[in-house]
């Protein structure tokens, strides 16, 4: 018997395009009526065989868990269009409605689906009813209240594909942001009654189409995405050591970035992906670098006996936000990459973690915590001024749509570690619910 | 509680193990007590040296396992002053036995951010060692892991379970 417990566990089974049944399902926990009425009316079905996704639920839900839209259910709508032409403004408009999506789902082959749809603005379309009651003889253009029309061909695995997709154009004209519907989330599921207790795995946005990249018997942790959305780099303690790993998601390929003593964590890779920030304590205390990807160099950027950790990049990749415990609880500081120069962000709350920047690098969103309680807090860069986002208990690891529309974050639902959603503006919340095990440190993938 | 159980038995077997293989004496370690207590028409002897080298540290090893968590306070990284017992055993044994290596796990309860749990695990990690090597344990002895809030002992999530989950483990 060796005296030296070494444990051979290195099993770590790499497993692809394993579909496991659908675990997280969306319950909305707020703010439903908060966001701007629209409507999408079912899709009309003409075949034999009838899709088992219903693209009209896909497109009200993702366009509801945005926080700025309040999607009218079926039963409340006045009629149901299948087209533009049959559209009554009016009757729409008396809803309060201001936009509407209509489509056509026709089955032209086997498993291969005609897949057509208007986004008509109402309130555009009620004037120029009018204007056409004023003006008798002149025919208001066609494209007027047409947003957008578009018809593809799809098969039958793609309708939550195409949903998301309708969901993303639909978005993007009535708000003017690009939509992030069609984006994945990362994350690590524990459950402790399996052999290989840790999971990594990669889901939509909103929890669907869940695929296992990696099962390991020992911790998962910190998974980040490469800007171009193929890789992540994640934290594996399959060697019963703290170790960095960077693995492509489509070809299962793994490759080690770090393996020095002591701890190897939070990586992120930076916004050009050519250099990814990391904490090492190989130098004695708990610090920040940045390692050039290709080389392997290191660059130290922190240098205190305090605890350093939680790197991440602003947009611009020219400075990185940080937690530190360096003026006595941990709080947020910045470091210019050029200068060096390191300033403190966050002075409200007993300690503010885990801080990162919005897309459009005004805003800084991360876990503040006031009395006790951990909750995800928004910060304005300029104004300082700071908004506490959820009301959950224990919420940890924030991570941003790459639009700036939403939070994930793992939370605290009864005894269960669970993901949940919250809009920017804090209006929407929603929860993520596990059938099995704690689900944790969510990252948002970028446009895909 | 059930591996202490048979711990503790192991550690009352192996002395008479190593009794037995010498073919000393048939009597035991336990009944010891019994006969002297029954008055003096016999005179029980004990074999102190019975066990060779390596079966007595084995036996310090497995009463090692038994004390080898350090529990921390809230956001700490202090080694309480209950605890300074159970590490100078450990510093004792290892400076004694230079060829045995320990790796020290720090871990935290769940509140706070994983990222910063590990970096405080790490920091209990640390705070051990650091004592041990106070009691003259080489460096190269010790390796350290911190698990953060990734492993923890009790999942209740009480601040009894926190208690709980806020430790180092020496692992030998």
């Amino acid at each position: 018997m060796n005296i030296v417990k070494l444990l051979s566990v290195l099993f770590v089974a790499l497993l692809f395009s394993v579909k496991v049944q659908a675990s997280l399902e969306i319950v909305i926990t707020g703010g439903v009526d908060s966001g701007r009425p629209i409507a999408i009316v079912p899709f009309t079905f003409k075949g034999a065989t009838l899709p088992n996704q219903r693209l009209d639920e896909i497109v009200a839900a993702d366009l509801m868990r945005s926080g700025k839209f309040s999607p009218l259910t079926s039963i409340k709508m006045p009629q149901r269009p299948q087209n533009a032409a049959q559209v009554d403004f009016a009757a729409w408009a008396k809803e309060g409605v201001e936009a509407i999506v209509v489509g056509q789902i026709t089955e032209v082959g086997i498993d291969r689906y005609s897949v057509s749809f208007e986004l008509i603005d109402i309130l555009k379309g009620s004037s120029g009813a009018n204007r056409q009651a004023l003006n008798a003889g002149r025919i208001v253009s066609s494209g007027d209240f047409i947003l957008d029309s578009r018809e593809t061909t799809i098969n039958g695995s793609q309708f939550r594909q195409y949903a998301h997709r309708i969901s993303d154009i639909v978005y993007e004209k009535l708000t003017g942001e690009r939509g992030a519907f069609l984006t994945k989330i990362a994350y690590v599921l524990v459950n402790r009654k399996l052999e290989f207790s840790h999971q990594l795995v990669v889901a939509d946005y909103d929890g669907a189409n869940e695929q296992v990249l990696l099962r390991s018997k020992e911790p998962l942790m910190s998974p980040s995405w490469s800007p171009d959305g193929t890789k992540l780099a994640y934290v594996t303690f399959e060697k019963r050591q703290s170790q960095i790993y960077i693995q492509d998601i489509y070809t299962g390929r793994r490759s080690m970035l770090s393996s020095t003593p002591g701890i190897n964590g939070a990586p992120v890779w930076s916004p050009d992906g050519k250099k990814m920030a990391m904490v090492l304590s190989k130098d004695g205390n708990t610090e920040i670098y940045t390692m050039d990807v290709n080389s392997k160099a290191l660059t130290r950027l922190t240098n205190h006996r305090a605890i350093d950790t939680e790197p991440s990049w602003s947009p611009d990749g020219k400075e990185l936000l940080f937690s530190s415990e360096r003026g006595g609880n941990p709080q947020l500081y910045s470091v210019n990459l050029l200068t060096g120069a390191t300033k403190r962000l966050t002075f409200e709350g007993e300690m503010n973690l885990a801080g990162s920047y919005t897309p459009d690098g005004n805003s800084v969103v991360m876990v503040n915590r006031i009395r006790g309680q951990y909750n995800i807090a928004k910060m304005d860069r300029k104004t300082h001024f700071l908004q506490v986002l959820t009301k959950t208990t224990l919420d940890e690891s924030p991570s941003v749509a790459p639009n700036g529309s939403m939070i994930i974050y793992s939370t605290m639902h009864g005894s269960m570690q669970v993901l949940a959603l919250v809009s920017m503006d804090g209006r929407f919340k929603a929860r993520l619910p596990a059938v099995e095990g704690q689900v944790k440190s969510p990252a948002w993938s970028p446009f895909l | 509680m059930k591996l202490n159980k048979v711990l503790k038995g192991l550690l009352i077997a192996l002395p008479v193990l190593a009794l037995a293989a010498c073919s000393s004496t048939s009597s035991t370690d336990q009944s010891d007590s019994d006969m002297a207590g029954q008055g003096n028409t016999v005179q029980v002897e004990t074999v102190s040296q019975g066990m060779s080298p390596a079966e007595q540290m084995r036996q310090k090893l497995e009463t090692l396992r038994q004390e080898n968590t350090i529990y921390f306070d809230f956001d700490k990284a202090t080694v309480r002053s209950e605890f300074i017992e159970t590490l100078q055993a450990h510093g004792a044994f290892l400076t004694a036995n230079p060829s045995v290596r320990i790796t020290v796990e720090g871990h935290s309860d769940e509140r706070g951010t994983p990222e910063y749990n590990i970096a405080l695990g790490e920091r209990r990690a640390q705070a051990v060692v650091q004592y041990l090597q106070n009691l003259g344990v080489t460096s190269g002895q010790i390796s350290t892991v911190s698990y953060g809030e990734e492993k923890p002992v009790d999942m209740s999530r009480s601040e009894a379970g926190f208690a709980k989950n806020r430790r180092a483990v020496l692992v030998y």
